[in-house]
């Protein structure tokens, strides 16, 4: 399922390469913190490209340089060929934003919010109510209709901020830490709009947190620390770049330690939250002849996903 | 040189279009909706001063400057109005809506500047002055205190003198690190303005250095000299002189707070 979702994703990025949004140098310093510190990077229309990165890397930052609330501090980023720091008007016009706080207008009813950030667009009041209508049925807000924003609860508020975003078709989206706080329920809900989305030919930036979400949703992730992409790829290719196909998860022991250093020399072994994660270049299937001869109590083998990629790349420090 | 070109960059014409006024129709969306609310406390308080002053200490003061004490002080309650409407409306107001709601946050996402919102948000300030003091001046008729036709031409000067206060207000705004330090405006520059600016007793009474501070200095002894003016008929020249003041200091906060305020929304 995962493989085919790769394969129909590169094919369709290879018949659109227009370039959309793209950084040159792109720097932003608070004083004597560096938040964005010198990236390039390009974003392809229609894509879903995901940023990932602990806190503080710099991901909001970036996000929101493109959508002009921010001004840069060197370097270059242009939006449909139009610099963020000339043409705010004309790029603001074709980004939407769903940002990462609840700026939610809480003086006013659910409808009422849709409706007056339609009008800062210029969108025409019937129009807008009729897209609010579609909108609260598919994020299922209808019943919240006149309710004030303070009675909605976490995942609502997040819902009606992405319909917010959506009150009218934008050219450009902009999701930072969409389904945050979200419960299963909701993130499909958003997940399932984020893909509609992509395939009517919205282009897409996400940040998040969670890498199955990137995973899933996104046809490449750029990977973010101290202000610097330190990769990039689909997540298909950076997985298979950077941890293999499978991951052996053992209970830790000094014995088996010493079993495996032995038996996969080659093989990276990463001790994290009482467990051994061995993780080895070696085809499909070395992990299971491996326990067949060594019978382990509370071993599993895992398919290696993008979470092995991003601690292995950004480590298991803590940040901020 | 680099504190004159950080003035300089303060004084920075803003661009402004049409959007401003959906920033205005935002806050005046919300008034609306609550508009019970507001109209009772700018209704009820020049009632409390009318009686409490004007009958009470009115009873002492048979006449200043040839009327009844409490149409003295009627004129300078229609002009405190003014101030107050404005002058909280674009500190606490603003504020509230800036730190705690990140609503100027959301508005900047879209087409709408930052200059615009703070503009919208002047210009909200300004129609609360004219409200404000509308009702105020209701009231006033209502006591049977205004002698004038010129009175009518009170909301329109309320606009202006509302929106000098907005701007001296979004000053502030822009440099308060929370909301308690409007505690030092609101006791520092708007209760002695209350008291000293020809309010309850003539400005003439004071000794000459205090009345040269006020009309130097205090915005609101202008919109006195001007209110009481119009509510009186007595149209005379020094409230030329008060109307150029005010127009001159309107213009210089009105681009100084948003050029101020511009530097603390966008880092």
């Amino acid at each position: 399922m995962k493989l085919l979702y790769t394969v129909i994703s590169t094919g369709r990025r290879a018949s659109s390469v227009e370039v959309l949004i793209k950084a040159r140098g792109l720097t932003k310093t608070f004083g004597n913190l560096t938040a964005v510190d010198h990236i390039d990077f390009q974003v392809f229309k229609a894509e879903c490209c995901g940023f990932l990165g602990p806190n503080g890397a710099g991901k909001t930052t970036t996000v929101k340089m493109i959508h002009c609330v921010l001004p840069l501090t060197a370097g270059e980023l242009t939006v449909a060929g139009m610099s963020v720091s000339e043409r705010q008007r004309e790029i603001k016009n074709m980004v939407r934003v769903a940002p990462q706080e609840d700026n939610l207008d809480p003086d006013f009813t659910v409808i009422k919010n849709l409706l007056v950030y339609a009008r800062y667009f210029d969108i025409p009041k019937t129009e807008a109510l009729k897209r609010a209508e579609e909108l609260f049925k598919f994020f299922q807000l209808t019943e919240k209709r006149e309710v004030i924003i303070d009675q909605l609860s976490t995942g609502m508020k997040r819902r009606l901020i992405l319909a917010r975003a959506l009150v009218n078709e934008p050219q450009i989206l902009l999701l930072d830490e969409p389904t945050t706080g979200l419960d299963p329920q909701s993130r499909h809900l958003v997940w399932d709009e984020i893909r509609s989305l992509r395939k009517r030919g919205v282009t897409i930036i996400l940040t998040t947190h969670y890498m199955d979400e990137a995973a899933t949703l996104c046809d490449r992730t750029l990977i973010m620390d101290n202000g610097k992409i330190i990769e990039e790829g689909s997540p298909a290719e950076l997985i298979k770049k950077h941890i293999g196909e499978e991951v052996l998860e053992i209970e830790y022991d000094e014995k088996a330690m010493k079993t495996l250093q032995e038996k996969f020399p080659e093989a990276r072994l990463e001790v994290a939250s009482d467990k051994i994660h061995v993780f080895t270049r070696q085809p499909h299937g070395v992990f299971e002849n491996f326990l067949e001869n060594f019978p382990t109590k509370g071993a599993t083998i895992r398919t290696a996903n993008l979470e092995d990629v991003f601690l292995k790349l950004t480590g298991r420090g803590l940040r901020e | 040189m680099k504190l004159s070109n950080r003035f300089a960059s303060n004084l920075k014409l803003p661009k402004l279009t049409y959007r401003l006024w959906k920033v205005w129709r935002r806050d005046f969306d919300v008034f609306m909706k609550t508009y019970k609310v507001n109209f009772f406390p700018p209704l009820l308080e020049p009632i409390f001063y009318l009686v409490a002053l004007g009958f009470g200490l009115g009873g002492l003061i048979p006449q200043i400057q040839g009327i009844p004490y409490m149409q003295f002080i009627a004129t300078g309650l229609v002009a405190i109005s003014m101030m107050y409407g404005s002058f909280f409306e674009c500190t606490y107001g603003s504020f509230v809506r800036m730190y705690y709601q990140k609503t100027f946050d959301a508005i900047i996402a879209t087409p709408v500047s930052v200059e615009e919102v703070i503009a919208g948000e002047l210009i909200w300030g300004a129609t609360r002055s004219l409200i404000n003091s509308a009702i105020v001046l209701a009231i006033v008729a209502a006591f049977g205190l205004i002698s004038s036709p010129f009175s009518l031409f009170v909301p329109l000067f309320a606009f202006l003198i509302g929106l000098m206060f907005s701007a001296l207000a979004m000053c502030f705004t822009a440099i308060a690190p929370n909301i308690d330090f409007f505690n030092y405006p609101g006791f520092l520059f708007i209760t002695p303005m209350f008291l000293l600016c020809g309010t309850f007793f003539p400005l003439s009474l004071l000794p000459q250095a205090v009345q040269t501070f006020a009309l130097v200095f205090l915005p609101l002894t202008h919109a006195v000299i001007l209110s009481r003016g119009l509510i009186l008929g007595s149209i005379e020249v020094p409230m030329l002189f008060s109307f150029l003041w005010i127009i001159g200091v309107t213009i210089v906060f009105f681009i100084l707070s948003i050029n101020m305020m511009k530097k603390r929304l966008i880092k």
